[in-house]
């Protein structure tokens, strides 16, 4: 039978640790972050436990995780680790390698947001927020949550229904089209 | 005082009551900003959440446009201050970093721009006692929550103005302005931030979980820095109470409008009526006079 305490191989902690920048192997599993965390009710797997599942190399578990779609990026964790592992900056990581080897579940929300505001970026320089919304909408499929939130916001003038465009715009696509051409290579 | 004004994204839409009250104070006070000509959304967590080249190039491609000012940068919003601040901290003590950033950019940086808040930029470049030498209208009656959130002060080798777990800086600040700042534990608590599209039952579960706080702590009002703290606590508020509990209705203003109050400044000039979650209660302890339709944006 499979033994889940020990590490399978290094390779996906090798890989976490080179791509973030910190190191994960410190972590002595006091679990200071998990209790601090504010997402944490709402978490299928703690911080915590997802810095000892990449000790034991179980990468689809984590990759696969709602967990680390869930974070806040508050910097809670990394603010207070005994070990100085910036554990914020793990769940970014561990988002990325999701993405890239197309692991994510179809249902991560904050994927499909975070996809929405970018496109938003990229053409416009800025954040269209209407123009956002309702292509983080169509994505994520979830049209019925908030509705009243957009009516409310128009009325205290907090939406613009134009774009208001950066006199950089041409730049920042330039910028867009740069970075994947350095992903690419 | 001379800063290049970097406003952000949510100062245009969401948060342009910040924006406006910001603009107030500082002319109140003497503080000159100038925009950043044609500055970039700093890719906020969309960004660092999905693509680590693109979450320092475009914070830097601001940056690189302030330079040829020749002063600090300041920000208001929380979220772009510390990706500003997080940029410039890569660059400096990364050579991997700063070169992939001039690289996608085109352009050279060298990580140099001070990077500032407001709130740093009141309490500590023109002084908690100018400010009180400022005050026309003092704030006494007023108990406020002082509600820092996550990004203002952590991680602390990235910003660094105040004490990561306990600051203090707005408390100073209101206090200055003869208002109470109550005594409170939550005051750094996350309300889930970038959350609030995605999932809304726990950015809902986080704001009751500080207005109730706020309230028992003795506030009658919360005081942010934040676009993203503003919206989830007033905008969700009554949604939060209907799923988690009544609370009295607790205004949620940002710092420089409550601040813009004790300078004199009327709840015109700094957007009161963007607020969802009335603020007439604080107007009527501070004794102004509460006028419907005032305030609106331009
Ligand atoms: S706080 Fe640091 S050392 Fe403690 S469990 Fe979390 S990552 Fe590990
Ligand atoms: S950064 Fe993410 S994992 Fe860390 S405490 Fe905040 S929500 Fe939790």
């Amino acid at each position: 039978m499979e033994n889940r305490l020990e590490s399978t191989g290094t390779s996906f902690l090798d890989e976490v640790q080179r791509r973030s920048g910190t190191p994960i192997s410190a972590c002595f599993q006091c679990h200071k972050c998990s209790t601090g965390c504010p997402i944490g009710p709402e978490m299928d797997v703690l911080s915590s436990q997802i810095m000892r599942l990449i000790h034991l190399g179980e990468e689809k578990e984590v990759l696969e995780s709602q967990g680390i779609w869930m974070c806040a990026s508050c910097e809670a964790c990394s603010t207070r680790c005994p070990m100085g592992i910036d554990i914020a900056g793990v769940m970014d990581t561990l988002r990325m390698m999701a993405v890239e080897r197309k692991v994510a579940p179809p249902d991560a929300r904050a994927k499909h947001f975070a996809h929405s505001f970018l496109q938003s970026v990229r053409h416009h320089g800025r954040v269209y927020e209407m123009g956002m919304l309702v292509a983080y909408k169509f994505r994520s499929r979830d049209f019925f949550t908030d509705m009243d939130k957009g009516p409310k916001m128009l009325m205290k003038k907090k939406l613009a229904f134009l774009p208001i465009r950066s006199g950089a715009a041409s730049e920042v696509k330039e910028v867009f089209k740069r970075v994947e051409e350095e992903k690419e290579q | 005082m001379r800063y290049a004004f970097f406003p952000g994204c949510s100062l245009e839409t969401t948060a342009w009551d910040f924006d406006r009250s910001v603009r107030a104070v500082c002319r109140t006070l003497g503080i000159t900003l100038e925009d950043i000509p044609d500055w970039v959304c700093c890719g906020s967590t969309p960004a660092h959440t999905s693509n680590a080249s693109l979450a320092v190039a475009l914070p830097v491609m601001t940056l690189q446009k302030a330079k040829h000012m020749g002063c600090p940068v300041m920000t208001a919003c929380a979220s772009c201050y510390s990706r500003l601040r997080t940029a410039n901290h890569k660059v400096c003590s990364d050579p991997d970093e700063r070169q992939r950033a001039e690289r996608v950019t085109g352009k050279p940086y060298d990580g140099s721009v001070e990077v500032r808040h407001v709130v740093d930029v009141l309490v500590n470049d023109f002084g908690l006692d100018n400010i009180r030498a400022r005050v026309k209208r003092s704030l006494s009656g007023v108990r406020v929550a002082s509600y820092y959130g996550c990004l203002l002060t952590r991680p602390p080798e990235i910003v660094a103005f105040d004490n990561p777990e306990h600051p203090s800086c707005m408390d100073d600040l209101f206090k200055a302005a003869g208002a109470e700042a109550v005594e409170w534990p939550y005051r750094t608590e996350c309300c889930g931030a970038g959350l609030s599209m995605t999932e809304p039952d726990a950015v809902n579960r986080l704001g009751h979980k500080l207005v109730s706080m706020a309230r028992q702590a003795g506030a009658d009002c919360i005081a942010v820095a934040c676009p993203l703290c503003q919206l989830n606590l007033d905008l969700r508020q009554a949604d939060a109470a209907k799923a988690y509990g009544a609370v009295l209705p607790t205004p949620v203003l940002y710092v420089t409008q409550l601040l813009g109050l004790a300078l004199g400044l009327s709840v015109g000039e700094l957007g009161f009526n963007a607020l969802t979650v009335s603020a007439d209660s604080v107007l009527q302890r501070c004794e102004m006079v509460v006028s419907a339709g005032r305030g609106g944006r331009p």
